[in-house]
């Protein structure tokens, strides 16, 4: 989604105050955007602590503030500046992590980003944008850029199965609807999950893809789920924090019963081996075929 | 104020005091801007407040009560005037920088200055912060360091050295000045011109300045005063009881 994203902010550099800041990334990828924005491109260097409390700063001076490097690096990192210097005082900075999930793959764990919107959401107005698809980007920039406060961008890359036709973005997008289990992904993973689902025998899911949070499900969302009473969560973060634990509270709390519940998600390390994000995605069983298994056990 | 709600960082706030009276009511103008970084020091920055009108005898009154705007380290809202809730140490110098950067995209001449304690130059941010200033020549910032030699569970020498603090922090490329921190003369000399750098200012000064029985003691960066103490402080500077 890099590409799609340096352009999406190279047409956003045409408005003055904007601010691009790197945590030393970007080479390949990025140096359009560079060009375009002059002074305006700053290269922080390896210090992303010091790059996040620099964007409060100039985002308090009403600045329009991006801030990019490996997910991790910014989440992690820098978790007490976005807390105390952005998110306390509601300042609108965009950060932007890349390597989503498993995303860096065999570069290894310190790369991977599990628990990135879990932990953020737990911080006062964040917002979270996961994108599900490439063409999903320019939307999330501008749906970020517009808001009154924090956001952050997780990027991943885009896996569409072959010679479908997409919804464009919104918050939430049924990818195919059906009378059987209900069926959430987050982001990319709706891609390896449309796939898994097609042509099921005996069993047609309905698949939805969240890509906002905080939690905002819309009423035909609610309506299945109270009609199927079955429920299947699909994502690449941890089971803490993820979008199962907020689904739950949210069927509690809407008065929804359910009769079956499934979580896939991100289960770290189990073989204590390295690999692609497949290989990663296969060790937590967010393959196609653990999809397929899980929805046809909930469907049993 | 901290005698009425028993609360320490006493020492702390009076090392850095001076500093900020001066600052306040002398350099920083309505465009110009101060990151307290050193949060623990709040209320000292109340006291400034309340000198210049900000503040009412009412809302002091307030400090580290239930309901209070004023609280231990400076809030997220409430006072127009703090631009950021300070006091985990670290933050405010990259904050700062931000500002200034802000200040220089926006063709703006403002002045953005930033009081660090000298322990606060343990954390690394401090550090990644400095790199930046002086990489981007961020010639409209000024940081001053409260170097008054104490941290909470020691001297800064014997908890994790800088000494001698002003040599280290000059070899990143800013101009480095030093001053008497409890001279207003001094302070005046070090604070007031602009240069073509970012200036750091090393202040000499004492933890727990004019109160006879904290000056100097590194238990006034916690405890507050006792009877004992505050009574000699209100004869040091013959105020009655």
């Amino acid at each position: 989604m890099r590409a799609q994203l340096c352009d999406a902010l190279v047409a956003r550099a045409a408005r003055p105050d904007m601010v691009f800041l790197t945590g030393d990334l970007g080479f390949m990828a990025l140096e359009p955007l560079r060009d375009r924005l002059g002074e305006r491109f700053i290269n922080c260097g390896i210090a992303e602590q010091n790059m996040v409390g620099v964007a409060a700063g100039l985002a308090r001076e009403g600045l329009d503030v991006w801030v990019y490097t490996i997910a991790p690096f910014c989440y992690a990192r820098a978790f007490e500046q976005i807390r105390n210097d952005i998110c306390l005082h509601s300042l609108p900075v965009c950060l932007l992590g890349n390597g989503g999930g498993y995303g860096y793959g065999v570069m290894g764990p310190t790369h991977h980003a599990l628990e990135d919107y879990g932990v953020l959401l737990t911080l006062p107005g964040m917002t979270a944008y996961v994108p599900a698809f490439d063409e999903d980007v320019v939307s999330v920039v501008e749906r970020a850029g517009a808001a009154t406060g924090p956001a952050y961008i997780r990027l991943g890359r885009g896996e569409p199965p072959a010679g479908v036709t997409l919804p464009p973005y919104a918050p939430w997008r049924r990818l195919a609807r059906g009378d059987g289990p209900v069926v959430v992904t987050v982001g990319p993973l709706a891609g390896p999950a449309m796939a898994a689902l097609d042509k099921l025998h005996g069993v047609k899911p309905e698949l939805w893809v969240v890509s906002e949070l905080p939690l905002a499900p819309p009423q035909d969302f609610a309506a299945r789920v109270a009609a199927s009473g079955r429920l299947c969560v699909i994502e690449e973060h941890v089971e803490h924090g993820g979008l199962a634990q907020m689904l739950a509270v949210w069927a509690l709390n809407a008065g929804i019963m359910l009769r079956g519940f499934r979580h896939q998600h991100a289960r770290g390390y189990p073989s204590g081996l390295y690999g692609s994000q497949a290989f990663h995605r296969r060790e937590s069983m967010l393959d196609a075929d653990s999809i397929r298994q899980a929805v046809l056990a909930l469907a049993a | 104020m901290h005698w009425r709600s028993g609360v320490g960082h006493l020492g702390g706030n009076l090392s850095a005091l001076d500093a900020m009276m001066l600052l306040h009511h002398e350099l920083i103008g309505p465009d110009d801007r101060f990151i307290l970084s050193k949060g623990h020091a709040a209320g000292a920055y109340y006291v400034t407040l309340w000198s210049l009108g900000t503040l009412t005898d009412a809302d002091l009154d307030t400090f580290h009560q239930d309901g209070t705007r004023l609280a231990g380290h400076p809030p997220a809202s409430g006072l127009p005037s703090v631009l950021f809730s300070t006091g985990s140490l670290g933050h405010g110098l990259p904050l700062a920088a931000g500002l200034a950067l802000a200040a220089r995209l926006q063709g703006h001449s403002r002045r953005v200055f930033c009081l660090t304690s000298d322990g606060e130059w343990q954390e690394g941010s401090t550090f990644e912060a400095l790199i930046f200033a002086a990489h981007n020549n961020l010639s409209n910032l000024t940081v001053l360091v409260d170097h008054n030699g104490l941290q909470g569970f020691g001297t800064t020498k014997d908890v994790a050295s800088m000494h001698p603090l002003g040599p280290r922090l000059a070899g990143f490329d800013v101009e480095l000045r030093g001053c008497d921190g409890h001279d207003l003369g001094s302070l005046r000399g070090a604070l007031a011109p602009r240069s073509n750098r970012p200036v750091v200012v090393i202040m000499r000064t004492i933890k727990g300045h004019g109160v006879p029985g904290l000056e100097g003691r590194m238990d006034s960066h916690y405890l507050p005063l006792t009877e004992t103490t505050y009574q000699a402080a209100l004869a040091r500077i013959g105020s009655p009881a």
